[in-house]
């Protein structure tokens, strides 16, 4: 490959972004326009990936490797297989869609909305690309910034104080993940090269400490229970583009983690540390369903409703076989989407209504039919139903939990009873009952607002009905990471005995 | 794999999709479309039980919808004799169904969005019983199960309808539950859901048993028992037949068509289809057949006192699935699948005949407020009175040969439950006879007891509501013809046409002792009537006058024994509060959010004690350096 693919991928939305600049900032259509244009043109440039992507090996492709600083081994190293692929896909996707969702409700500082966008874009790429840990440790925070701007310029009231705290929640665990790769570097012979860290036997106790390391940036992000305080204010505070990406795609980076370095360099502890996680899983699923079940506030609601479904994703994840790592990877994608979708629609209506109370709604199937339409499709797809794409992750991982430890899965399934009660009910109290005042007259939706939300209904319906478009990508690259897992071809330690990098 | 075989399900998928998006603009034209795709269909149904019964099984996977090493999951079709008479039931009562719905839907809001779901589900319930495999029909079972929340809450601007449409999806949930847990268990014993693989390795089940919580238990026994919670709640058995009843806020021709003949039926189906693993666990053949007679008796009894003539209706559907159940409890699948068969006919014209009483009452469906509705609607009386003594088990009718073989068998078997089954049986057949017959006098016989207006309005419904009664009636009381017994001459056609996939259990009850039987049936559905024509037609004050003596029995049985009541008590309302009270207040906002909150003010509170160190006065300079520097000699002298 001579086209450095994949750094135009990272690049082009961060240059695209700074480009906003030169545009005069009254000029909001303008700017809107080439955001959206930008955002496009990165989704058309995801394109030859996948055409030129070879789904038979585990190896790296589209790699790009220069040296940078030379003197601490860190490379500008980049590579995808098919685990990152789909998140490059889902990523692209969601940036466009969060552009047009932004069309009218961003009405203050235009141009430093869309830039903070884009540039978030870029790291986001950043994350999902680098196959250097100082590299991806570097974009895994310049997510922040931005992701903090945009929750803290352009969101509700109480925006200051769940900005910090989203903030903060990440920054003291990303920290701890630091010192973890300055001590790997250390030990795992003076290199930050994910695939060259990963080929190694570390002793259990140096993983173990490594693992909770990782654990603390990891979990907070996903984030796992009882971690996940920070996502209900976020979510609620952020404006819609906010609600969307972060949990679209900023949350899935923490399972992605887990995925991309604690299960391959990290085998063993991994294997020790598999039912304690096993179990914050499942408590996840069962917490975040039943507190669903209390919520008065829309958006509090999904939000909370993420904390399951994540639940499900680290269930998947950590049950350590081919169906639940499949299931977990491809219901990160299912999750972007439905929820992508679910916040897209909320702040459509939001738009409507300027209210997040459920209570405020009534009878919207009347009022608003072919917006009550998608709404339904994607609350269907929450609660996992056949022939969306949430049954086949949810299914996978169900699967795979059950054939790693019963236990576990029948405890999660009940989240599938819990899922139907409080989604049903949302759905309920919004679109169905009398018509309150109030939400007479509203205005239907229009051709910007249907494009946004008719591919996510394709794309829930395409994956729920034929999975293995996406699964396929997968195969290979799920079976060599539980290779590297259960040490099924593990090369031996290639470098010198660990003991003598021990003090 | 024939076209014609495909065109089955794919003909409503397509009218479901074309309806859906632009059946708004046909206005009261947009049934055309749902009609015609659900006839065609149903022409191919005939097409495909006739290449059945030439010998013709067709097994195919179409695509594969599922694959994860060695997880293969295809969407595929199997056509055998127990798929052939599914596809014949499910798009003849769908049919007919549609036609009547033109006339009973007429001029309602949402007139496209009702025949859009009714395709929906036909295509639903249709993949259902066509899948080959056991996550199609979990595909089936859960979109049925769609097209059934969509259709209960039709009217949904009507809390009580929006209500009963989450009530139903959330109960059978619950039997899901328990149904996806049976798919993994089949999953990691067999490496397939395919169902020939399954079932033609179905013997390695036996004498296997797995760790459930310390604890020994057999294999088949566990499967069985999971596949059978699913059955419980889409056929609403109890514990979980509380959604059925509410379901009847949906209009009437779903009733009819979902809560009645066909998807409540489909746990009678799936036990049927899974007849080789539950063959290998007499344990749960004798729970589902105890489940059953209890069941039919405790929703038989509801029945006798409910005023709403469409749950009368509806707690005689979930007493005669329960009957079904003790059927294919017994062994004796086809039996249970031949008064799935029969049921389909005459509950759904009981159905529909409701509906057309409703439609004569304007909207009325309390039965204090009708009586001699017979000279009025003459069609709707007569097809009525047919279903009823169909359901009753008048003999010839189709009701008395499907619940006679139930009955015999039940008696006939070897399993313990048997005999329980049938005494229960039995009298449920007297109670059932004397409901029916307490709902026909009332609603047909007698003084109009309604509003002068209603008199008023009082008519016979159109043709397009009253043809299909008629055709209904037709099988009401011809569908048990295929099944009549050779002790009346027949050669029980139905049960041998289904013997290569369900089986047949050998009879050894003697010819007298299988006509006793018979008798003993008949007489209780003779004395059901006999004695509704006693309370409703000759001494009509008795009825009033036995509820206040029995006021307590009464109250007991109008209000379903509580069970809603009971369950929003021990269930709902603690769930609720647990997780405002809880979860939310304790847990999250005291527990976790005051550690994170709390962590930073404690950090901040230190650093304000810290701050107050530095006052600028130099004397507590001068007083903590020369404290230090004690401290520090302190130290360095103990230390050496």
């Amino acid at each position: 490959m001579s086209m450095p693919l994949l750094s135009i991928l990272i690049f082009f939305p961060i240059l695209g972004g700074l480009s906003l600049l030169c545009v005069p900032r009254q000029q909001t259509a303008t700017i809107r326009l080439m955001a959206f244009f930008v955002s496009l043109v990165e989704l058309l440039l995801t394109l030859p990936l996948v055409l030129l992507f070879d789904k038979s090996t585990h190896v790296m492709q589209f790699v790009e490797q220069h040296p940078w600083i030379p003197a601490l081994h860190i490379n500008y190293s980049l590579g995808i297989d098919g685990i990152s692929i789909l998140f490059l896909l889902l990523t692209a996707l969601i940036i466009v869609l969060s552009v047009l969702v932004s069309w009218e409700s961003i009405g203050d500082k235009v141009p430093e909305f869309f830039i903070a966008m884009l540039l978030l874009e870029g790291a986001m790429m950043g994350v999902f690309c680098a196959t250097d840990f100082i590299l991806f440790y570097i974009f895994w925070e310049a997510m922040l910034i931005p992701m903090f701007l945009i929750i803290g310029i352009w969101g509700g009231p109480n925006r200051i104080y769940a900005t910090v705290k989203f903030f903060l929640y990440t920054l003291v665990g990303s920290l701890l993940m630091l010192v973890g790769i300055i001590l790997l570097y250390q030990h795992g012979g003076r290199t930050f090269d994910i695939l060259k860290l990963a080929g190694q036997a570390y002793p259990l106790k140096l993983q173990l400490i490594l693992f909770w390391a990782f654990f603390a940036a990891f979990a907070v992000k996903v984030p796992m229970w009882p971690v996940h305080t920070w996502l209900p204010g976020a979510h609620t505070e952020a404006p819609a583009a906010g609600s969307v990406i972060l949990a679209g795609v900023l949350i899935k980076m923490g399972a992605y983690g887990f995925l991309r370095f604690s299960l391959p360099i990290l085998p063993d502890a991994t294997q020790q540390m598999m039912l304690p996680m096993l179990a914050l899983s499942v408590i996840a699923i069962v917490y975040g369903a039943v507190i669903c079940l209390a919520q008065t506030d829309l958006k509090r609601l999904i939000a909370y409703s993420s904390v399951s479904h994540m639940g499900f994703v680290t269930l998947g994840l950590f049950a350590l076989n081919q169906r639940g790592l499949e299931g977990s990877i491809l219901q990160m994608i299912n999750h972007g989407l439905v929820t992508g979708a679910l916040f897209l629609a909320v702040g459509m209506i939001y738009e409507r209504t300027h209210t997040r109370e459920i209570a405020a709604y009534g009878g919207l199937a009347s009022t608003m039919p072919v917006f009550a339409g998608f709404f339904l499709l994607f609350t269907l797809a929450a609660v996992g139903l056949p022939g969306t794409n949430g049954f086949i992750g949810e299914f996978l991982i169900l699967l795979g939990g059950f054939e790693s430890q019963p236990w576990a899965a029948v405890i999660a399934a009940s989240g599938l009873i819990l899922g139907a009660w409080y989604m049903l009910w949302l759905y309920q109290r919004i679109f169905f009952n009398e018509v309150r005042d109030g939400m007479r007259g509203l205005i239907q939706l229009n051709l910007r607002e249907i494009l946004t939300l008719a591919p996510m209904a394709v794309l829930i319906l395409w994956i729920g009905l034929y999975p293995n478009a996406l699964l396929s990508f997968l195969h290979v690259s799920v079976g060599h990471l539980l290779d590297q897992v259960h040490g099924v071809g593990l090369a031996g330690p290639v470098l010198p005995p660990l003991t003598s990098y021990l003090p | 794999m024939p076209a014609s075989l495909l065109a089955i399900p794919l003909l409503p998928l397509a009218s479901f999709v074309i309806t859906l998006l632009v059946g708004r603009r046909w206005g009261a034209r947009a049934h055309w479309l749902p009609i015609v795709a659900v006839l065609l269909s149903f022409c191919c149904a005939l097409a495909a039980f006739f290449r059945v019964q030439s010998g013709v099984i067709i097994n195919q996977d179409i695509y594969t919808w599922i694959q994860s090493g060695n997880l293969n999951v295809s969407v595929g079709f199997l056509v055998d004799q127990l798929t052939a008479v599914m596809l014949i039931v499910v798009t003849s009562v769908s049919s007919l169904v549609h036609i009547y719905s033109v006339g009973y839907m007429k001029g309602e809001e949402g007139y496209y969005r009702f025949f859009a779901y009714l395709s929906l589900f036909t295509f639903s319930m249709l993949m259902l019983v066509l899948g080959n495999n056991f996550l199609q029909l979990f595909f089936g079972w859960e979109a049925v199960g769609l097209s059934s929340y969509l259709l209960i809450g039709f009217y949904y601007n009507k809390r009580s309808a929006a209500d009963a449409g989450k009530k139903a999806f959330i109960v059978n949930r619950f039997g899901d539950f328990g149904f996806l847990l049976g798919l993994f268990l089949v999953f990691t014993l067999f490496g397939s859901l395919h169902y020939h693989e399954v079932f033609g390795r179905v013997g390695e089940l036996e004498g296997q048993t797995i760790n459930l919580f310390g604890s020994r238990v057999n294999a088949a026994t566990l499967i069985a028992l999971l596949l059978f919670c699913g059955a419980i709640g889409k056929s609403a058995q109890i514990p979980l037949h509380v959604w059925l009843p509410d379901a009847m806020e949906g209009p009437t021709p779903v009733s009819a068509l979902i809560h009645a003949a066909t998807m409540v039926t489909a746990g009678v189906f799936l036990i049927a289809r899974c007849n080789p693993i539950f063959a290998l666990s007499p344990a749960t053949l004798n729970l589902i057949t105890v489940l059953g007679a209890v069941t039919a008796l405790f929703a038989a009894t509801i029945a006798l006192v409910q005023t709403d003539i469409k749950r009368v209706v509806a707690y005689s559907t979930v007493s005669q699935l329960a009957y079904m159940f003790i059927g294919c409890g017994v062994g004796a699948y086809s039996a249970g699948i031949f008064h799935l068969f029969t049921h389909a006919y005459f509950k759904a014209l009981l159905f529909l005949g409701c509906g057309s009483v409703i439609l004569g009452m304007h909207h009325e469906q309390d039965v204090r407020s009708m009586g001699g509705l017979k000279e009025k609607m003459p069609i709707t009386y007569w097809t009525f009175l047919l279903a009823s003594l169909s359901i009753a088990g008048v003999p010839g009718l189709a009701g008395f040969f499907s619940k006679d073989e139930i009955l015999l068998m039940a008696f006939n078997t070897d399993l313990a439950a048997g005999k329980f089954a049938w005494a229960v049986g039995t009298l449920v057949a007297f109670m059932t006879a004397f409901y029916s017959f307490r709902l026909l006098f009332l609603i047909f016989h007698g003084e109009f007891r309604g509003t002068e207006e209603q008199r008023h309005h009082l008519h016979e419904s159109p043709a397009v509501v009253t043809v299909p009664l008629m055709l209904l009636a037709v099988g009401a009381v011809t569908a048990g013809w295929f099944g009549v017994p050779a002790l009346l001459g027949g050669d029980n056609h139905w049960a041998h046409f289904l013997e290569p996939v369900l089986g047949h259990p050998h009879v050894h009850v003697s010819a007298a002792t299988e006509a006793l039987l018979m008798g003993s049936s008949i007489l209780a559905g003779v004395c059901g009537i006999g004695l509704a024509y006693y309370l409703y037609r000759l001494k009509p004050q008795l009825p009033s006058l036995a509820a206040e003596r029995l006021a307590f029995v009464y109250r007991l049985l109008l209000n379903k024994y509580y069970i809603d009541e009971l369950y929003d008590a021990i269930l709902v309302k603690p769930t609720l509060a647990f997780s405002r009270k809880v979860v939310l207040r304790i847990v999250d906002m005291a527990c976790i959010e005051g550690v994170v909150n709390g962590l930073p003010k404690a950090i901040g509170a230190f650093a304000e004690r810290l701050r107050r160190l530095q006052d600028g006065q130099v004397a507590h300079y001068l007083a903590w350096m020369g404290g230090g520097a004690l401290a520090l000699v302190a130290v360095l002298l103990i230390g050496l």
